[in-house]
């Protein structure tokens, strides 16, 4: 299964676990299974409708994806805040 | 002791205090993040934040116990899945007139609706086709449902204002809609398209609970008053400085009595002559009377932003309390006849609600 690393504050929402391994044959799949593993990530890294946030960046072996992306058994999905969120 | 909830850019603060001069900042929690709005439910102690990260977006948090504890995320409010549209910001939320009922006000404008104390939420679909039938249109901090005015003893009953779509009613409990746009003036639209046009800016709205018929609107120029549920609405502004602002408030027992902070402008969002004043009226909008004992009179070019003024009691003891951009909170105990500085150098305020 695909290896997750999270960092704060989504490190906490997951139990205090950085780094994951999850189910899923996209990124979507995979932060959706995030959401069902740990409810209280739910909103946090996809939108209501699958999106991932504009403000979150979710690299597969340090390529920059969106929630359609493809990944396998192998992959490493790195899940950060873009450095362009926070402005307000 | 009275409580005071303060949203601002970088968090919530919690303040205590029991009298003029003696408020204290107890503690702030969402470090980091814009809190838009926080509020007690009167009806079950239970404290409600809207909550937006810059980067992981917004939700509603709640909490039983000390706001400066623990908090619970809820679930919603969301838009159903399958669409394209997402929430971007939880302007409000309201108590309404059942158990467990309240409401939320958020951009794209929208009403959520909560029957179990705010812990799931769910989208009110009949607003919300008005909303895509309409082509509604945004104002500058968005397109916005930010004021929720439920008809005391009766969760049937309902007006929403919205930016920039006006005045929305429902007298069946959400299931139908209708507008109250009749009497408000849109001037900044051309001459030929005022009587027509769906784009008027509500900026706040309040209804008087001692007469529910009877509610007060701080407009996009204008300050309305309306006797007829939100039906038809009548310019009160004349006697204010400007007829340009957004805080808005009422005295609960007083259907006589409405509060507004004025700014000089669209153009120029700051109180006028760098006075800062709340005016009052005790007779319906005939008559407004500068209240500013106490609050800064030279070089005090403050913005008050639409939920940054929020009251608790009513009558001649009414608690009245303001917070700036610039990170003052003023608050008075006797209904605005004097004020005192309550903190300073907080965060831009982006709400206040007095528990």
């Amino acid at each position: 299964m695909p290896h997750v690393t999270l960092r704060a504050p989504l490190k906490e929402r997951a139990g205090g676990n950085g780094e994951l391994t999850l189910d899923g044959a996209t990124v979507g799949d995979v932060l959706r299974a995030l959401e069902r593993a740990w409810p209280s990530t739910v909103g946090w890294v996809l939108d209501e409708q699958g999106r991932v946030r504009q403000h979150v960046n979710v690299f597969v072996n340090g390529e920059r994806v969106r929630e359609d992306a493809t990944v396998g058994p192998e992959d490493r999905l790195h899940v950060l805040p873009s450095i362009s969120g926070g402005s307000r | 002791m009275t409580e005071v909830l303060v949203g601002t850019k970088k968090g919530l603060f919690v303040l205590r205090g029991d009298r003029a001069g003696a408020f204290s900042i107890a503690g702030r929690t969402f470090a980091g993040d814009v809190v838009e709005y926080a509020m007690r439910d009167p009806r079950t102690g239970r404290t409600f934040a809207s909550v937006t990260s810059g980067f992981y977006g917004p939700r509603v948090m709640w909490t039983d116990g000390d706001p400066l504890g623990e908090w619970q995320q809820a679930d919603g409010p969301g838009f159903p899945e399958g669409g394209d549209t997402a929430v971007e910001r939880i302007w409000r939320i309201e108590p309404g007139e059942a158990d467990g009922l309240l409401y939320a006000g958020v951009a794209p404008a929208s009403l959520f609706v909560s029957t179990d104390g705010g812990e799931t939420w769910a989208l009110n679909e009949a607003l919300w086709k008005e909303r895509e039938a309409g082509a509604w249109n945004p104002g500058a901090g968005g397109l916005a449902l930010h004021s929720i005015c439920p008809w005391p003893g009766d969760p049937d009953r309902l007006a929403v204002g919205v930016s920039a779509a006006g005045v929305w009613i429902t007298e069946d409990g959400g299931d139908t809609w209708r507008t109250g746009y009749s009497g408000l003036l849109p001037r900044y639209m051309p001459e030929e398209e005022r009587e027509t046009t769906n784009a008027l800016c509500v900026h706040n709205m309040c209804r008087s609970p001692a007469r529910p018929e009877r509610l007060f609107q701080q407009f996009h120029g204008g300050v309305y008053r309306s006797d007829d549920a939100g039906a038809t609405w009548n310019d009160i502004a004349a006697g204010l400085p400007s007829d340009f602002g957004f805080p808005l408030a009422i005295d609960p027992g007083d259907p006589d009595a409405a509060f507004v902070i004025p700014l000089v402008g669209a153009e120029d969002r700051v109180a006028p002559e760098g006075m800062l004043r709340v005016y009052e009226t005790r007779d319906a909008g005939a008559s407004w009377t500068a209240r500013a004992n106490g609050l800064p009179q030279e070089d005090a070019y403050l913005t008050i932003y639409r939920q940054a003024f929020g009251s608790a009691g009513a009558g001649d003891e009414q608690q009245l309390f303001f917070g700036a951009t610039s990170g003052e909170l003023f608050g008075s105990l006797d209904a605005g006849r004097t004020w005192f500085t309550a903190a300073e150098r907080l965060a831009p305020v982006t709400s206040v609600r007095v528990a």
